[in-house]
């Protein structure tokens, strides 16, 4: 179990329990928080769970699959600690984490 | 916000009924929200039922939309195990299948599709499946396994994912398919030629051009299907994919205007202003492709159809419209596919396709109408964007894969 705090692009914030197992996209989804579309459930195939991880916890996100760049590096708006959230499985180490929603996911 | 509270009816708890009633909280809709579906189950993804899910790598609850309590938690009253079976348009009322009436100010069909049946000797044999719902993917799933054999009759996305799986879970799979290539409805040629020979070298046998003519059994469970050569494929299971048909009998019924689909405009509302329709169950507008109408049978369509239905009840703006996509996962391979190849008038294959990472960029002039792409993220990510800006681009740039996406569209 993790805390998590998603903001999002205006700046209200969501802050939710997110079961171990589970990915940082579907935090968001399951407890229906705007901002992250995740059109194709987390197949790493759409760019539309598109975050910004807090400097703070860009190592403990783990590193990326070369799909996940790949899918990053095409996408809009992205910054140096973009990622694809349906990419980021959420553990105990998570707990506190804090991510950022960009302005549009399409 | 710039609605009254209202009671907004949705028929159908499927993937695009789900999302318009966890939406139209997200936009802060405050009247009632019925959401009726006929299975029992709250929505769900079934994407993974050809794929993770089938191979036993994503559980019951990775694929539900939103956890059971959700819809009580959002004052969504969510009715499993119920169906709408007539519209009255005229006194805004609904009649379920148990025989009580709901009263609606917004309606909202979401009642997807179902897999065609082949009329056949045999079909209602135990062991001939279909693949639609969480329940018929259990049936299959018990009947995959090491040593099972698995005939796929259909020769489509969902078809060969299921033979991936099937592979993976270690049965034998033979497809049978009545055209002379696979995919025939909705990928090129080179496409299919790639699938085919991927399949085969993982040990998937085809049958290409052959006419299924029924099933053949013991004790009322499958052993074999029969081909119009009078052959028999013998198999212990069938998984008949032959494509979908829409659930808009009920829109029908009511004078709603009809094509190919329930039609739908851009905010997806129906002939009737106070009926909306979204998912597969519509034919709609495909925006970057003129008047083109189409019935896209996808999980994007369903979400964007989502999104512009609970926009239009909350009074928000229209939200500006996406190009069409669509996935597919087949062993290691991932096919991203962008845009509708409508009125393409020539295609281009960049990358080599032995090397099992290429895309078939479908084009109309200069202008990229459509990608297909395998294992190439950028490709797809960056087809996408020229289908959406109609920007020309050079066709020696590429048709080289050296050359790198970034570059051929600036
Ligand atoms: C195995 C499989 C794999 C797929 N893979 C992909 C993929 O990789 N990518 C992709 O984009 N799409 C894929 N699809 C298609 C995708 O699942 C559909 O496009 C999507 O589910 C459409 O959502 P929908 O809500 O319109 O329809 P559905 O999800 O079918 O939901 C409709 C619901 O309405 C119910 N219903 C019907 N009539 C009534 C009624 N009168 N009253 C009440 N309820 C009713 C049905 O029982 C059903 O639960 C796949 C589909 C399948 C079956
Ligand atoms: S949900 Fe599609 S890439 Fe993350």
């Amino acid at each position: 179990m993790a805390k998590i705090t998603y903001i999002e692009f205006d700046g209200t914030e969501h802050v939710v329990d997110v079961k171990s197992g589970l990915s940082v996209m579907e935090g968001a989804v399951k407890n229906n928080i705007p901002g992250i579309d995740a059109d194709c459930g987390g197949a790493c195939a759409c760019a539309t769970c598109h975050v910004y991880v807090d400097e703070a916890w860009r190592d403990k996100t783990g590193s990326m699959s070369a799909m996940e760049e790949s899918m990053l590096d095409f996408a809009e708006n992205v910054e140096t600690n973009s990622r694809l959230s349906c990419q980021i499985k959420v553990s105990d180490e998570l707990d506190g984490l804090v991510v950022r929603m960009p302005e549009s996911q399409h | 916000m710039g609605e009254t509270a209202g009671h907004v009816v949705i028929l159908g708890a499927g993937h695009a009924g789900g999302t318009a009633a966890a939406l139209l909280r997200q936009y802060g809709y405050t009247g009632h929200i019925t959401l009726i579906g006929e299975e029992p189950i709250p929505p769900y993804q079934r994407p993974p039922l050809s794929k993770a899910w089938l191979k036993g790598e994503a559980n019951a609850d990775d694929l539900t939309l939103k956890p059971v309590e959700f819809y009580a938690e959002s004052k969504i009253d969510f009715r499993p195990n119920l169906k709408g079976v007539q519209i009255d348009r005229k006194d805004k009322r609904v009649t379920l299948s148990d025989g009580s009436v709901i009263l609606y100010d917004t309606l909202i069909l979401a009642t997807g599709a179902r897999p065609i049946a082949l009329p056949l000797p045999g079909a209602d044999l135990e062991g001939v499946l279909f693949l639609r719902t969480a329940a018929d993917a259990e049936a299959l799933k018990a009947q995959v396994g090491p040593g099972k054999r698995l005939a796929v009759v259909g020769g489509g996305y969902i078809g060969l994912e299921v033979a991936a799986s099937g592979r993976a879970l270690g049965a034998e799979v033979v497809v049978l398919e009545r055209e002379n290539r696979l995919l025939a409805r909705v990928a090129c040629e080179a496409l299919s030629e790639f699938f085919k020979g991927y399949h085969e070298s993982k040990g998937v046998q085809f049958e290409l051009g052959c006419s299924v003519t029924g099933f053949v059994g013991e004790n009322g469970h499958i052993t074999g299907v029969l081909l119009e050569s009078g052959r028999i494929v013998p198999c212990d299971a069938a998984v008949v994919g032959v494509g979908v048909r829409p659930n808009d009998e009920i829109a029908r019924e009511a004078g709603l205007s009809v094509g190919r689909g329930v039609l739908v405009d851009l905010d997806a509302r129906t002939s009737d202003p106070d009926i909306y329709a979204i998912g597969d169950v519509t034919e709609r507008p495909m925006p970057h492709y003129g008047d083109r109408m189409f019935r896209p049978e996808s999980v994007p369509s369903a979400l964007e159809q989502a999104k512009q239905a609970a926009a239009a009840i909350c009074a928000r703006p229209r939200p500006a419209p996406e190009v069409p996509w669509n996935w597919s996962d087949q062993y290691d391979l991932k096919l991203q596919i962008a845009g509708l190849p409508f009125d393409a008038d020539d295609l281009l294959i960049r990358g080599d396709p032995a090397t099992g990472k290429f895309a078939v960029f479908h084009l109309k002039g200069d202008v990229v109408q459509s990608v297909e792409s395998i294992n190439s993220p950028p490709e797809f990510m960056m087809g996408k964007q020229l289908i959406a800006s109609k920007k020309p681009v050079s066709r020696e740039k590429l048709a080289d894969p050296t050359i790198s996406m970034k570059e051929v569209a600036a």
